[in-house]
């Protein structure tokens, strides 16, 4: 059944809703799990949304085998969805940067502190988020070294193609993924794709990964496929090769390539002069990220690159 | 006054971002004034630059410390001004979340960090700094308490407060925050505008810093005279009054108006039927410190903010 998280007035004739998806077995039973999979944060981020639909369908074909809770929160930003706005509209702060919000705060800090007291209490939750639409991303989960130890054993059976430990920032110790992991609900961030598009392949792959935690939890008890084994990179084996020129950014090498040291992946090409300029990969290794949307500044990210070394340990 | 472009942004089809510095003086790095960081911010802009005619001025009439130099960057954003965007004009994002930068990164954590270099190293770093909330503000000075410096030394701005902040986790990327971490003594003043100039508070402003400046040692006889006698105030004990309707809002107090607990500070319209949906009392008596300015209001909007520590 669909059941409200949160609701704000707006001034005209208009309500803000977070809503959620709560699918249970007919029957509950005691110490029954709760699994949450929450997207939709970023406003432009919508490779989640067919995961939540397909989750949903998945498990409605199959309810015999629903052995726990299920919470599905499409969109945790609706405004920012429908508008094509990756913040909240007229909130200047990243919605997740804000957590765990403030229960007597103005409208997006009381969505955050709803948000995060409708999901404290579940044993896991999987937060799905996309690229914005500068970059396309393998299947990833990123979890900080902090948190490492305790989420490492889920972020292998997710199906991702990589694991990212990334260093603890105080900045991010108030995104959603921090605010639940430091309260006691292991929270994995998912990365894949691309802002404003949805890929059903990576959908799917992540879903067959969901299939498996909700399985080890004992939230399904249906089939699930062998799910891969996914590489487990640090901080220091991740190279990013950034624009040194500006232009438009045309890729020579597909995405999830292996590239060689010294190989250009693209040109920088300047349409008016005629003139650009080739981007090499600073090493052996797996192009994990590629420049989707061309115009680049000085500066801009154009690919981060798995060093070969690390992609074989 | 020396003028000069501290370092410029390429563009593919547009001119380039020039981000321009004013230096007055010579001699140990004194005090750094910036302006826009953000494309809307058009009155911190005005009020850095009408800082840079009047510091020309009082460079003319010997009027600075000798062996002390001040440079002002009066906008840094300005290819999103010039467009009509609030953050960078391409990703979007807030170069005041890029601090300290990083020199290898996205542009924007370039930009962070080319400014950053720069404007290191003085012993004051003042930003005239908009807020995220759209409204009206008794102009005050902000300080992040990092432990690192006093706040009675806000009170030399002479501006009716000084108001002390706890950081949360996102000011740390900002420039205010990162200044007191490579030891400047950093403050943010406010005015109470942003997309437009309000004249009278871009003067205040200005004779805010030029005190502050002559208080420091910086500047002599400016002529700012003594200011008011600033009140400290934690953030944390500004009483927030909450809108508990949607609809067109209809204010009856701004910004330094002294209030009643009871007393009905606004009305929240029906915005079809324009009937009162609901009347926002006081909840406490004091001296209002903010006031919510669009026509429009969420429900739980913040409309007001009131000092009641006087």
């Amino acid at each position: 059944m669909i059941e409200q998280v949160v609701k704000v007035n707006l001034p005209v004739d208009e309500e803000m809703r977070v809503q959620k998806m709560r699918l249970a077995p007919s029957k509950p039973t005691d110490g029954m799990r709760r699994i949450c999979v929450v997207t939709g944060t970023h406003g432009d981020e919508l490779e989640g949304q067919y995961v939540c639909y397909e989750l949903q369908r998945r498990l409605r074909a199959h309810p015999e085998f629903l052995n726990g809770v299920v919470d599905i929160y499409p969109a945790l930003n609706p405004l920012g969805v429908d508008s094509i706005t990756r913040g909240v509209p007229g909130f200047d702060l990243d919605m997740n940067r804000i957590f765990p919000g403030n229960e007597d705060g103005a409208m997006a800090e009381y969505a955050a502190a709803r948000i995060t007291q409708d999901i404290l209490g579940s044993d896991l939750c999987i937060d799905v988020h996309a690229s914005n639409i500068f970059l396309r991303e393998i299947p990833q989960v990123r979890i900080s070294e902090t948190t490492a130890k305790t989420l490492l054993p889920y972020a292998w059976k997710l199906n991702c193609d990589f694991i990212w430990v990334h260093a603890s920032a105080t900045v991010l110790e108030s995104t959603l993924a921090h605010t639940l992991n430091a309260r006691g609900v292991p929270t994995l961030v998912v990365e894949m794709g691309v802002g404003m598009r949805i890929t059903r392949q990576y959908g799917d792959q992540l879903l067959a990964g969901i299939f498996n935690v909700m399985r080890d939890l004992g939230v399904w008890t249906g089939d699930v496929p062998e799910v891969r084994q996914p590489i487990v990179s640090t901080d220091g084996k991740v190279h990013f090769i950034n624009a040194e020129a500006l232009g438009m950014f045309v890729p020579r090498v597909t995405h999830w390539d292996n590239v060689r040291r010294h190989e250009i992946i693209g040109e920088l090409i300047n349409p008016l002069t005629g003139e650009g300029v080739a981007v090499k990969s600073p090493c052996d290794g797996l192009l994990f990220t590629l420049r989707e949307y061309p115009l680049v500044y000085e500066g801009s990210l154009i690919a981060r690159v798995l060093s070969r070394e690390e992609a074989n340990a | 006054m020396k003028r000069e472009t501290l370092f410029a942004i390429p563009s593919l089809y547009r001119d380039d971002l020039r981000v321009t510095g004013f230096r007055f003086g010579a001699g140990e790095k004194a005090a750094c004034i910036v302006g826009a960081l953000r494309g809307n911010e058009i009155q911190q802009m005005y009020v850095a630059s009408q800082l840079v005619r009047i510091l020309n001025e009082l460079e003319a009439a010997d009027k600075l410390v000798p062996g002390k130099e001040i440079l002002v960057v009066p906008s840094v954003n300005h290819f999103s001004m010039n467009i009509g965007k609030r953050f960078w004009s391409l990703d979007n994002t807030d170069i005041n979340r890029m601090f300290p930068g990083y020199l290898q990164g996205e542009t924007t954590q370039r930009i962070a960090a080319k400014l950053f270099e720069t404007i290191s190293g003085y012993a004051y770093g003042l930003q005239f700094a908009s807020f995220y909330m759209p409204g009206d503000f008794l102009p005050h000075v902000k300080m992040m308490d990092l432990g690192y410096q006093s706040p009675e030394l806000g009170k030399a701005f002479g501006l009716p407060y000084v108001l002390v902040r706890t950081p949360r986790p996102y000011d740390t990327t900002t420039l205010n925050y990162n200044w007191q971490v490579w030891e400047a003594k950093a403050f943010s003043v406010y005015t109470n505008a942003t997309d437009q100039i309000d004249e009278r508070s871009a003067r205040e402003s200005v004779e805010a810093v030029l005190r502050f400046l002559e208080h420091e040692g910086i500047l002599r006889s400016t002529g700012s005279g003594a200011g008011e006698h600033s009140l400290i105030v934690p953030e944390s004990s500004l009483v927030a009054v909450h809108s508990p309707a949607a609809g067109v809002y209809r204010r009856f107090y701004h910004p330094g108006d002294r209030i009643r607990a009871g007393q009905p500070l606004c009305e929240i319209l029906h915005p079809l039927e324009g009937t009162v949906l609901e009347r926002v009392a006081s909840p406490v008596s004091g001296r209002v410190f903010f006031a919510h300015h669009s026509p429009l209001v969420k429900e739980r909007g913040v409309v007001y903010k009131i000092i009641t520590a006087e």
